[in-house]
């Protein structure tokens, strides 16, 4: 057996297979196929103070080994979640990350508050990539000064640890990945989805109702693992790999440059059992290759 | 029942009409359990167009050989695929999924409206009626005689009324033109196939004060709840078509009232 623990911060992870936010739901609806408790952790879905619908239908538009999604961050707000949802998500036996949006500062710094008080929370992931909203969001991630302004208010008011999702949708990442170090972030996690668009050549119409939708799923993968390529280098603070993995190889992959942990999106979407079969397939790759923990691999392409 | 994911092994493929066909897939696990309304997400490899699982109705279950049908019609590259499956492929089903419409109670008279491959989920719900007691009636809708889908086991259950659009078959008209659907007392109507036909019956049912259910076929990426792409607006704000539905009463949809 191979030793696949991580530590994000003072947080250690029973392994680095975390459900990103989004597309797990709140995980119960994963109840039936998989055991949460084999997984690292579960990040839930974006969360605001208030109660949002999102965008008007369609939302999704399927492309080559992809999705665009511009679901616009639909949740029922802190309030609901705390009284109706927290409950259920505490008794949980895997990390439960909340991620966090606003369309202003003060909207993050109350949100984060909120949820500091919550016990069963050990972490959030602090969302300032959406691009399927009108405020708040990418606008905050694809800013230097902004992106520096949300992470250092937020920090002085979390206590836990703060994970910063970063967006793609910008010239340099390794800028932003230095800025939430800089900022007291224990992780960076990237990427969020690229911004993109479809159109419906039969109604000459868009195929989402917002024109611009979010690009997930394996179609983004190369973009994505060099981008976490990129980030490890730049700081020394641990990185979330994701976008695109499928499968235990992807997830290696990105591994192997440099990521402490990685997350399991789309892919849920399509096997429901993605993230625990990626966690047995880590596992038989470190046994075979007679590994005794994870830590041996993670960034070993930039050792040899 | 729990959800479950398994390698359904295909054991007959049979065009009924152009474009369209039934798949039969034997299982080794209990169908019995599923509900009429709910849906299967079909996994279809081979191609990146293909990514994500097809949405399809549960056609019919047979608990004798604890097989399932699904009826398809092609769309594009997903169902064109499917269309060629041949008995001893294995379909990998995600099932089953959504709700189901409700069943009505002993005397009441209920109809079963739909065309196309919206007919897909009316035999297995008609068939539940018939088990409970209470005969189903069909209203079924194609554009012209050549459209017309093989209905026999729709007959065998209860009447079926046909309508055309060019007449050349049954009424002339939409499900909505078939005078038993417009002068007869019904109880219940259920519903499903293309979105005009669904609004035409639901403003019927709505002017007549008469129950009516529908099954929604909105885009869906996942299935399960987790994604929030098939949402529809109701009376309780957006839901999601795949775990609230895909069967909505017509009360809680924010249809207008017109056909
Ligand atoms: C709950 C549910 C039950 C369904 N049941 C059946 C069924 O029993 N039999 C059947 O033949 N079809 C059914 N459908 C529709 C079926 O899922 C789509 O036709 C299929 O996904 C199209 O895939 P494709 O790759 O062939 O075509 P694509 O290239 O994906 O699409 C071709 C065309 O069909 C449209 N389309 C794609 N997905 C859907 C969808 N979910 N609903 C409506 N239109 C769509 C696209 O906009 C496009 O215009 C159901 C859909 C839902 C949501
Ligand atoms: C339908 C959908 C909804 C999403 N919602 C969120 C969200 O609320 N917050 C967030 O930070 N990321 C969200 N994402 C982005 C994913 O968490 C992830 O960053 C992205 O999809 C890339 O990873 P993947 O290719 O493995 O899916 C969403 C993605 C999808 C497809
Ligand atoms: S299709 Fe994903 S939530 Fe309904």
């Amino acid at each position: 057996m191979a030793d696949l623990r991580i530590k994000i911060g003072q947080l250690e992870f029973r392994n680095p297979v975390i459900l990103a936010s989004g597309t797990c739901g709140y995980g119960s609806e994963l109840e039936d196929f998989i055991n949460l408790s084999e997984l690292g952790g579960i990040i839930v879905k974006g969360t605001t103070l208030e109660h949002r619908e999102g965008n008007p239908y369609p939302r999704m538009s399927e492309t080559a080994s992809g999705m665009l999604n511009a679901v616009g961050l639909q949740n029922k707000g802190i309030d609901y979640f705390e009284k109706n949802i927290y409950p259920h998500l505490a008794e949980y036996k895997t990390h439960v990350i909340v991620n966090v949006n606003g369309n202003t500062i003060e909207d993050y710094v109350d949100l984060s508050q909120r949820i500091n008080t919550l016990s069963a929370i050990p972490a959030i992931e602090l969302n300032i990539s959406c691009p399927n909203v009108k405020k708040g969001g990418m606008i905050f991630g694809t800013n230097p000064a902004s992106a520096r302004e949300v992470i250092y208010a937020v920090r002085r008011v979390y206590d836990k640890t703060l994970i910063v999702k970063l967006s793609p949708n910008v010239t340099d990442i390794t800028e932003f990945a230095r800025i939430s170090q800089e900022e007291g972030a224990e992780a960076v996690s990237l990427v969020n989805t690229f911004l993109g668009m479809a159109v419906d050549v039969r109604t000459m119409r868009p195929k989402l109702s917002t024109i611009t939708g979010g690009l997930s799923g394996p179609a983004i993968k190369p973009v994505a693992l060099r981008m976490v390529w990129q980030v490890a280098r730049a700081v020394s603070i641990p990185v979330i790999g994701l976008g695109g993995i499928m499968n235990a190889e992807d997830a290696l992959e990105f591994i192997m440059a440099g990521a402490t942990a990685v997350q399991v999106g789309t892919a849920s979407f399509i096997n429901p059992r993605a993230g625990t079969e990626i966690v047995g397939g880590i596992e038989k790759f470190l046994v075979e290759k007679e590994m005794d923990s994870v830590s041996n691999i993670t960034g070993i392409i930039n050792r040899i | 029942m729990k959800k479950r994911i398994e390698d359904l092994t295909v054991i007959g493929n049979s065009k009924l009409t152009e474009g369209f066909f039934v798949i039969k897939v034997s299982s080794s696990e209990d169908l019995t359990g599923i509900k009429p309304g709910q849906f299967v997400q079909a996994l279809v490899t081979e191609s990146p167009s293909t990514f994500l699982r097809r949405p399809l109705s549960v056609h019919d279950i047979d608990p004798g050989e604890n097989t399932m049908s699904l009826l398809v019609q092609i769309a594009g590259p997903g169902t064109e695929r499917l269309s060629r499956i041949t008995p001893g492929e294995k379909l990998n089903l995600i099932y089953p999924l959504g709700n189901s419409f409700t069943l009505p109670a002993r005397g009441e008279r209920v109809l079963l409206a739909g065309g196309g491959c919206g007919m897909a989920p009316l035999l297995y719900l008609g068939r539940k009626i018939s088990e409970s007691g209470v005969q189903p009636h069909f209203a079924l809708g194609f554009r012209n005689r050549s459209r017309i889908l093989s209905h026999d086991e729709f007959s065998a259950l209860g009447p079926v009324f046909l309508a055309t659009e060019d007449g050349s078959k049954g009424y002339r008209g939409f499900v909505t033109d078939i005078p038993e659907f417009r002068n007869e007392h019904w109880d219940r109507v259920y519903c499903c196939g293309p979105e005009p036909m669904m609004k035409a019956v639901a403003a019927l049912c709505r002017k007549r004060d008469i129950f009516c259910e529908v099954s929604l076929e909105n885009l869906m990426a996942c299935g399960l709840g987790i994604c929030l792409c098939c949402v529809v607006p109701t009376t309780s704000g957006n839901l999601c078509s795949c775990t609230d539905g895909p069967v909505f009463n017509i009360n809680d949809l924010k249809w207008q009232t017109s056909g």
